[in-house]
């Protein structure tokens, strides 16, 4: 059981259990979260995970060097598996980013206050896994070059992109995404930037937090644009939860090969969008309100509250292949029907076994209060449900392919060494970056917490 | 606490927020700027040949008609460039001592070719036939411009995709009757639209979704 962790036989926790830890004031949170970023040491344990992850980032570069060197033929990918790995990391990455916008954008304009102290890290997440998720549409063209193509500018050709193609679509909605993520959260960082500019120890500190906070003085004026802006903002990134997963699910409900041409790919995509984003977050904060003494800020509301989110949308996931399944064989149509039978007895079943395990029978463990409340065993689920996304996304890109039409144009597909690599060092990466920004940026929201303050000593006056 | 920055950083703050939006839109236009520009296309660009040979003369001057040496122009892809023994029928009699023309009757004697410098220079990918283009009613000079005045010749158009498709999208106002495909100074008339049309239909044209197709010049 870690530190501040209530025993199970505690009260139940409620709606009206306090997002903050008791005896916090503003400047015990100011104090608290900036030191992690401006007088806390380098540890010994945060030096080591860095130098594990930035050697899997090194794979990552040296096998994206070699796929430019000799080309996409490193890869398992032939006829007809033309889109292995490259397509099922990328949808696995940009649906993990989802949970950030939902946490940052939907839960804000619901005014759900236990937001406040996931929102930072998770949108930060959100923005590190499209930068993971972006790196795969580029190197799985075979000229990545040429990947400007893929924007609509006044070519010496006379001609523009396909707009009827789905994956014309993909590159609007991802960069629109991140375009939006990337404001979204540096506007939020703003009066927390002059917070650590004016905490800052060193003239070089000082400067460079200083030019990222704009010159923010925390007038009247300056909260009321903050705050318009931000909630203009988290408007606008609304329906980008909602509209990104589905034009990635696109990309395949539009095709029409067996198991992608089906109606229920966005709603399921989203769902499992979010559901692995949840998982994400749950990764992310546990080891860090363990390793940086969070408990306060990051409760046991918190994770329970995600595990719920992480439940409901887990049941619409299941929901969708149970409707994935009975519309193959209400349909009647062979080959849909064919490719079921694929998913359960083919060479790839055990996939598929596995997804289920992960993705619809483990997590029902959530409905229960203790698992709830068992942080080592949420860890687990949440790893396990990631596994669980991706597979997900491996049975659909890949067994699909493998079993076309006709016969004669059947074929197998193998990752090699290289796809593994790549996958690896994506998710090295992305934890790499993770570590970086909990060192040089508040990884929870200072402004907002005082807020919280605020709000729970006058609440606690009335 | 002292001030970090100077007053004058609110001033470089804003100037470089705006040149910044300014400065990539420019990158943005000279790039697009020069993927047209001469230096990319080699348009209106003269180069010197190995012999000093001038298009507006022959054709202009005196009148010789394409085909007399491009003859392949109206049967194959390539219009042909001429044997030596081509400009020996004239050059054995006129001109026969002219030092310019040394080149050429030493190529007659050796039998090795003259080594012309390619003009109008398509990449490997695109397939590219003479014979249709002419064979359909477009002139000459539609694409190479008045070769009857280039002492030296240049690449009178682009030579872009843009350029290509542009015709293929909409060929008809370019179509010419067949008695002026290689006319230098053919234009086009109050009625090229109605003629277009009808020379369109009579010549069988492909459809705009065929003659855009990838697949007619990149095979």
């Amino acid at each position: 059981m870690s530190a501040g962790q209530p025993p199970i036989d505690s009260p139940q926790i409620s709606r009206l259990t306090p997002v903050l830890g008791p005896g916090h004031t503003f400047r015990s949170v100011t104090d608290k979260i900036s030191s992690i970023v401006l007088t806390r040491p380098i540890s010994y344990g945060w030096f080591v995970g860095f130098a594990i992850t930035f050697g899997f980032t090194a794979m990552m570069t040296i096998a994206i060097a070699w796929l430019f060197t000799k080309g996409v033929g490193i890869w398992g990918i032939d006829i007809p598996v033309g889109w292995g790995f490259a397509i099922v990391n990328f949808v696995w990455w940009i649906g993990i980013g989802h949970a950030g916008t939902l946490i940052s954008a939907i839960l804000y304009l619901l005014n759900q206050k236990w937001r406040t102290s996931i929102n930072r890290f998770a949108e930060a997440m959100t923005l590190f896994a499209v930068a993971c998720a972006g790196i795969f549409p580029l190197i799985h063209t075979g000229r990545p070059w040429m990947a400007f193509y893929l924007f609509p500018y006044p070519a010496t050709m006379g001609l523009w992109p396909q707009f009827r193609s789905p994956l014309i679509w993909d590159v609007f909605a991802v960069s629109t995404y991140g375009t939006v993520s990337l404001i979204f959260w540096f506007v939020g960082l703003i009066p927390d930037l002059a917070t650590l500019r004016d905490r800052a120890t060193t003239k070089a500190k000082q400067i460079i937090y200083g030019m990222l906070a704009m010159g923010w003085r925390g007038s009247v004026r300056h909260w009321h644009r903050y705050q318009s802006a931000y909630l203009l903002l988290a408007g606008l990134a609304t329906p980008l939860v909602v509209s990104v997963h589905t034009v990635v699910s696109f990309d395949f409900a539009i095709a029409i090969v067996p198991g992608w041409h089906t109606t229920i790919f966005p709603p399921y995509f989203v769902a499992g969008a979010i559901y692995s984003g949840f998982a994400m977050v749950l990764s992310i904060a546990i080891p860090l309100r363990k390793a940086y003494g969070l408990e306060d800020y990051i409760t046991m509301r918190h994770l329970d509250n995600m595990a719920k989110v992480m439940l409901a949308t887990g049941e619409i996931v299941a929901y969708g292949y149970f409707f994935e399944f009975f519309m193959s064989q209400y349909s009647g149509d062979k080959f849909d029907m064919y490719l079921f039978r694929m998913l359960f007895h083919g060479p790839y079943a055990h996939f598929y076994y596995a997804l289920i395990l992960c993705n619809v029978l483990l997590p029902q463990l959530l409905w229960s209060y203790k698992i709830r409340h068992n942080v080592p065993i949420l860890f687990l689920m949440s790893l396990v449900i990631n596994i669980g996304m991706w597979l997900e996304r491996f049975v659909i890109v890949v067994i699909s392919l493998t079993r076309d039409f006709t016969p004669s144009a059947w074929g197998r597909y193998q990752a090699t060494f290289w796809d593994w690599a790549t996958l690896l060092g994506t998710i090295g990466f992305f934890i790499m970056l993770v570590f970086l920004f909990v060192r040089v940026l508040p990884a929870i929201s200072i402004t907002e917490m005082r807020e919280l303050v605020a709000e729970t000593s006058e609440a606690a006056a009335d | 606490m002292a001030q970090i920055f100077h007053r004058s950083t609110n001033f470089i703050s804003r100037f470089s927020v705006f040149s910044y939006i300014f400065m990539w839109g420019f990158a943005i236009l000279a790039v697009l700027w020069a993927a047209r520009s001469p230096y990319m296309t080699r348009q209106n660009i003269t180069r010197e040949q190995p012999v000093q040979f001038s298009h507006k003369h022959h054709v202009g001057d005196d009148g010789i008609d394409c085909r007399y040496c491009h003859t392949s122009v109206e049967t194959s892809a390539f219009p042909g460039i001429p044997p030596t023994k081509t400009c020996m029928n004239c050059h054995s009699v006129l001109f026969k001592n002219a030092d310019y023309l040394e080149p050429v009757r030493e190529s007659y004697r050796t039998g090795e070719s003259i080594k012309w410098i390619k003009i109008h220079r398509l990449a490997d990918f695109v397939y590219f036939d003479h014979s249709i283009h002419v064979n359909k009613g477009i002139g000459c000079s539609t694409c190479h411009g008045r070769v009857d005045e280039m002492p030296l010749v240049f690449q009178a158009n682009t030579l872009l995709m843009q350029w290509c498709i542009d015709c293929h999208r909409n060929p008809e106002p370019y179509l010419r009757p067949m008695d002026q495909v290689y006319v230098m100074d053919w234009r086009p008339g109050p009625n090229q639209e109605e003629l277009g049309k009808e020379f369109a239909r009579e010549r069988n044209l492909r459809t705009t979704a065929e003659l855009t197709s990838c697949s007619t010049c990149h095979r």
